[in-house]
């Protein structure tokens, strides 16, 4: 899969604005940003159902403009919101969806049994959707995209609103999907899930790709090693004030209303040369760094939406 | 069109009891009941038979709008079930022609039971009725069509109380149902004859009494049938900036 300029627009609105990227076969590739970055809508294209406004987009090494429903043909779609039939059983959602990419009757049925089991739904094949629970919905949601056997998986968002079990449960099967070679590309607000499934990401920001590459790789270049956080629970302490002080002790520094971050290769050696400055934090803590702080030092911690 | 199928599976068993009960229920009340009163001859006939016939295209009309109305807002809007299937293989195009086809086999189901009803109430007075399935699943699409077409730019569903209060319940009132439309007001005729329900009621009448006349037949026909067409093409646009962005 390979987009050069990829541009998305909606009337006077850009949402994707020229990005480029390339998906090598049976990789994870995931992609972050806070709302409104142009995910979903990259996603989109991605998956033919929504026309490239400017530059190309390969998928499969076809041209989605020319060639969407034989590229769809060969890519499953989990949708940001449950397209689900409220109405129907387990087993018949998944017999009418494979209907619509023209499989014989008997594969679907046979691939639907596989699938229930793989997803863990099996002894609720014959019962409505409506009353099943969140985390089931989506998981019914993954099974129905599997029925065509796809080489690409598109997932948007999924593991949003499912309790750990669900989320752990749906790791363990994309991360068996991935060993199967299918190629997958993930939108999440995870960075724990990110980190998890993907081979590589894209941190999108305002449509454009504020950085790419592997995890670890990101967070080496965009953070330190370790990160020390100082706490302080006196309410009169002014951390913007104490920040001045620590200058200097650092690579990068981060003044929150009571806390103080300090991006640090080494966090023991740096607490102890905040002690020998005299400040008594209420509590410390060192931590790795983590793609929290990539994300948060690339899109900002202010609310965009 | 198989998803409307399946879904149906689930829900046919209430709406093979209305596919029934409506038709017994309507021809016994307005034709013994209402007319008893009426001892005219309508129309040379007998009120029961007049009415009959144009009841047919009514509920045709009627199975047409309903099912174009609220399940294309649903697919769009509530359930989504239009943008799953844009994630398959499936085009804008297959999706319409699936749902319209969908209403199709089921406005052939519901007038196929209505004249066998007919039938047994002894109002079919001739062979050509049978014609009278395919004339009332044109009826029914005449309509479909284009208030797909127009569901499919709607934002919520408030314009469909609209649809049935000055379209759908005037059009089955004064359109030729219940009596000739020679007894309206002159001014009136006009416009009635220029509704698709007319056209529908007049073919269906012709037929199941033996006395339609190829002229008009040809006249009546054309007018659903290009109604149909061009409330597809309007829907296959309405449908496309809808889903398609």
């Amino acid at each position: 899969m390979v987009a050069r300029g990829l541009t998305k627009r909606f009337g006077d609105f850009v949402a994707v604005d020229g990005i480029d990227f390339e998906i090598g076969r049976g990789e994870s590739y995931g992609l972050l940003g806070p709302n409104g970055a142009g995910k979903t809508s990259t996603m989109r294209m991605i998956a033919c159902m929504s026309p490239v406004s400017d530059g190309t987009l390969r998928v499969l090494g076809m041209d989605p403009a020319h060639d969407g429903s034989k590229i769809r043909g060969r890519i499953g779609i989990v949708p940001q919101e449950d397209t689900l039939d409220l109405e129907l059983t387990v087993l018949d959602n998944l017999m009418v969806y494979g209907r619509y990419f023209d499989l014989p009757r008997r594969v679907i049925r046979e691939r639907a049994e596989q699938l229930l089991e793989f997803t863990q739904l099996t002894e609720r094949a014959h019962d409505k959707v409506d009353p099943l629970s969140g985390g089931m919905k989506r998981r019914l949601t993954i099974a129905r995209s599997l029925i065509s056997d796809p080489e690409i998986l598109i997932l948007d968002e999924p593991t949003t609103g499912l309790d750990p079990q669900a989320r752990h449960l749906l790791w363990d099967r994309l991360y068996r999907l991935k060993q199967q070679g299918v190629t997958q590309i993930i939108t999440t607000h995870y960075m724990d899930e990110a980190e998890q499934l993907c081979d590589r990401l894209a941190v999108m920001d305002g449509g454009k790709f504020a950085a790419e590459g592997a995890p670890s790789d990101l967070i080496s270049r965009y953070s330190t090693r370790e990160v020390l956080e100082l706490r302080f629970r006196d309410p009169d302490t002014d951390t913007a004030v104490l920040a001045t002080r620590v200058e200097g002790l650092a690579d990068r520094l981060e003044a929150l209303p009571d806390r103080l971050l300090l991006y640090t290769d080494d966090g023991e050696s740096t607490l102890a040369e905040v002690h020998r400055l005299g400040l008594s934090p209420e509590s410390t803590l060192i931590r790795r760094s983590t793609l929290e702080d990539v994300f948060l030092r690339l899109t900002g911690r202010s609310l965009v939406d | 069109m198989r998803y409307w199928m399946y879904q149906y599976k689930r829900t046919w068993r209430g709406s093979i009891t209305t596919s029934f009960l409506y038709p017994v229920l309507y021809l016994a009340a307005m034709g013994l009941g209402l007319g008893s009163l009426v001892k005219h001859r309508v129309g040379g006939v007998a009120f029961l038979d007049f009415i009959a016939p144009g009841l047919l295209a009514s509920t045709a009309m009627q199975i047409g709008g309903n099912e174009s109305m609220y399940p294309v807002m649903a697919a769009i809007k509530w359930l989504r079930t239009y943008f799953a299937m844009l994630a398959t293989p499936l085009t804008v195009i297959d999706v319409l022609v699936g749902h319209l086809a969908w209403i199709a086999l089921r406005l052939l189901m519901v007038t196929s039971i209505y004249l066998a009803i007919m039938a047994a109430f002894g109002t079919v007075h001739s062979a050509l009725a049978v014609l009278a399935i395919p004339v009332g699943v044109l009826t029914g699409l005449a309509f479909a069509a284009p208030i797909a077409a127009f569901a499919a730019a709607q934002q919520n569903d408030t314009g469909f109380s609209t649809i049935y209060r000055f379209g759908l319940i005037p059009l089955f009132l004064f359109s030729g149902t219940f009596f000739p439309i020679g007894l309206l007001p002159g001014w009136m005729q006009p416009i009635a004859q220029a509704t698709p329900l007319y056209h529908g009621v007049a073919l269906c009448r012709g037929l199941v009494l033996g006395h339609l006349r190829l002229a008009a037949a040809g006249a009546h026909l054309s007018y659903l049938l290009v109604l149909t067409v061009v409330g597809f093409v309007l829907a296959q646009r309405t449908y496309r900036r809808r889903l398609v962005t």
